[in-house]
């Protein structure tokens, strides 16, 4: 059999095309990969293995007719809160355990017109409440790189699969760092796209206002090849705007001459580990080095947005998870775990009578003031850089019975959230074994600029070729 | 900063144990208090945001589309008749 290992996107796509393997045979290899190591990093939840190969067939088919559009054939995984069609979705939620959607939503629809394998559905936090893995009901998931350790989440499942070699791509979901801190913990790419860019159409909803429908690849450039699937307005999600789609890999080579690259201070403070500290400081160092300018900005909220962040967010979970009432479809509501049931008693405290002032409406003002931050600072800088987490990896079991230790694990990235901007988390290198990510942030709709930052940068420090021993 | 479990389990829907109202109490106390923060921040005269990129008014035309049919749309749940959801009673005595 042939060695996938250092495939990615773009390399399947030339030999694809050039008829060096068939879609059938990359799907079967990914498919013999999930079975070998699922047992043990648990990041499926269920394989669906014969769709699978049935999709390859018919790529394969439109390959033999001469068809080469950039992800035809390509095998990946979903996490398991998009829902698809006659495929169980479960949100990693016992409520969910059997539930079985009637519709595609819109980025499976358009993944799928654009010819992908679906390999299967990837673990998660249930509901995406979590920064570990290890609120699923199925079991958490664990890190390639050391299985003592968690691979991040909410979006567990998916870059651990792309760093396994399980997919060669896997969407995730980032409400408040959801789809960054796991794929700075797994050494993959990962993207959360501007609120609105990717349309949120049958992705099971946590917190409408910051919900961003994003995916992990290996390199930048296979992410940018993904997104141009996956974004684009649609009635069916109304917060989809107008906004023309650009080519995201036209600017993948313009390299970062004469850039000014903001370094957020109050993202360098007491409490970020200091080894990953010395690896963002390398990072930025090479970006000087290449003609970037570096420019101190000041985010002078950023202390108060991981409170901001668990008053609406929670708010909003609350809302949305009212609807799960075992009427028309999924279980009771006594069969949500101790996570969901924290947040949903939270959400309801901060909207309730005598409450909403102090906590949702103050929350809402602060949420005005971020925003300002973050506007100023664009005003001096193309992108800012920060760490994507203060701390490396944690061992599982670590903060689970400790809500507050592990909501404090977003602090680097509910930011984006709450402002509405893009967020790429690309690797920087390894300490103890264990993989850390650089988070670049950009202005409203410029994932363009950010995939240029990330792709200079990884082109010289090729990190996603160490792949973990398992 | 305390929190009123039974009270907000009731507004919420949901249904907690003894046992898990202490936990729930704990934990929760402790996020609020963290949370409480945020009130030494000055918001006098700030507005509040609830949509980022500025988008207002979103129209279509109104008009059907396919739907899902009623066999598929109670084909999920538990308890259906005469094509129709079960639900409890709303009113007592009814």
């Amino acid at each position: 059999m042939n060695n996938f290992t250092n495939l990615t996107i773009k390399t399947a796509r030339e030999k694809l095309d050039k008829k060096e393997f068939s879609s059938v045979e990359l799907t079967k290899y990914y498919l013999e990969q999930i079975k070998k190591h699922n047992d043990r990093l648990n990041a499926f939840i269920t394989i669906t293995e014969h769709e699978a190969l049935t999709m390859a067939e018919k790529a394969d088919e439109k390959i033999h007719n001469g068809e080469s559009t950039p992800l035809l054939g390509i095998p990946l995984a979903l996490k398991d809160i998009y829902v698809t069609k006659g495929i169980k979705t479960t949100a990693a939620s016992k409520v969910l355990e059997n539930y079985v959607g009637h519709y595609d939503g819109t980025v499976v629809k358009k993944l799928k017109d654009a010819g992908v394998v679906i390999l299967g559905k990837t673990n998660l936090d249930a509901w995406a409440h979590g920064s570990s893995g290890e609120n699923s009901d199925f079991g958490p998931t664990k890190n390639p790189y050391n299985t003592d350790y968690v691979p991040g989440g909410s979006s567990s499942g998916s870059p651990t699969a792309v760093a396994a070699d399980m997919a060669l791509a896997a969407s995730g979901t980032d409400t408040g760092g959801s789809i960054r801190l796991p794929a700075s913990f797994c050494n993959v790419v990962g993207l959360k796209p501007t609120y609105g860019r990717v349309s949120r159409y049958g992705v099971i909803a946590m917190a409408s206002s910051l919900d961003s429908i994003g995916h992990f690849t290996k390199t930048v450039e296979d992410n940018a090849l993904y997104l141009q699937a996956s974004a684009g307005g649609d009635p069916m999600d109304a917060t989809t705007p107008p906004v023309a789609v650009p080519d995201y890999s036209e600017k993948l080579d313009h390299g970062v001459k004469g850039l000014k690259i903001g370094v957020p201070k109050e993202y360098f403070i007491e409490g970020l580990d200091p080894k990953v500290r010395e690896l963002t400081e390398k990072a930025l160092s090479w970006y000087q080095s290449q003609g970037a300018k570096l420019v101190e900005v000041s985010l002078p909220h950023t202390k108060y947005a991981i409170e901001v962040y668990y008053i609406i967010q929670t708010a909003e979970v609350s809302s949305n998870l009212a609807r799960y009432t075992g009427v028309r479809y999924g279980d009771e509501r006594s069969v949500f775990g101790d996570e969901a049931k924290r947040r949903i008693m939270l959400g309801t405290y901060v909207l309730s009578a005598g409450y909403y002032d102090a906590f949702y409406k103050k929350a809402m003002q602060v949420r005005t003031l971020l925003i300002k931050d973050v506007k100023d600072a664009f005003e001096k800088v193309d992108v800012m850089i920060t760490p994507a987490s203060p701390t490396l990896p944690w061992k599982l079991g670590e903060k689970t019975t400790d809500p507050l230790s592990m909501y404090l694990s977003d602090i680097f990235t509910v930011h984006a959230n709450l402002v509405g901007i893009p967020g790429l988390s690309v690797p920087i290198g390894f300490v103890d074994g264990l993989p850390v990510g650089m988070q670049i942030l950009g202005p409203h709709f410029k994932e363009d600029l950010l995939y240029q930052v990330g792709n200079a940068f990884e082109k010289e420090h090729p990190f996603w070729m160490e792949r973990p021993v398992l | 900063m305390k929190i009123n479990i039974p009270h907000i389990a009731k507004l919420a829907n949901l249904e907690i144990t003894r046992d898990q109202e202490e936990v729930f109490e704990k934990q929760l106390s402790e996020v609020l208090t963290h949370i409480e923060k945020l009130h030494e921040v000055d918001t006098t005269g700030v507005h509040e945001t609830s949509q980022v990129t500025g988008l207002e008014n979103i129209e279509r035309e109104d008009k059907t589309t396919d739907s899902f049919t009623q066999e598929e749309a109670l084909s999920q749940t538990k308890n259906a008749t005469n094509g129709s959801f079960v639900v409890k009673g709303i009113f007592e005595n009814e």
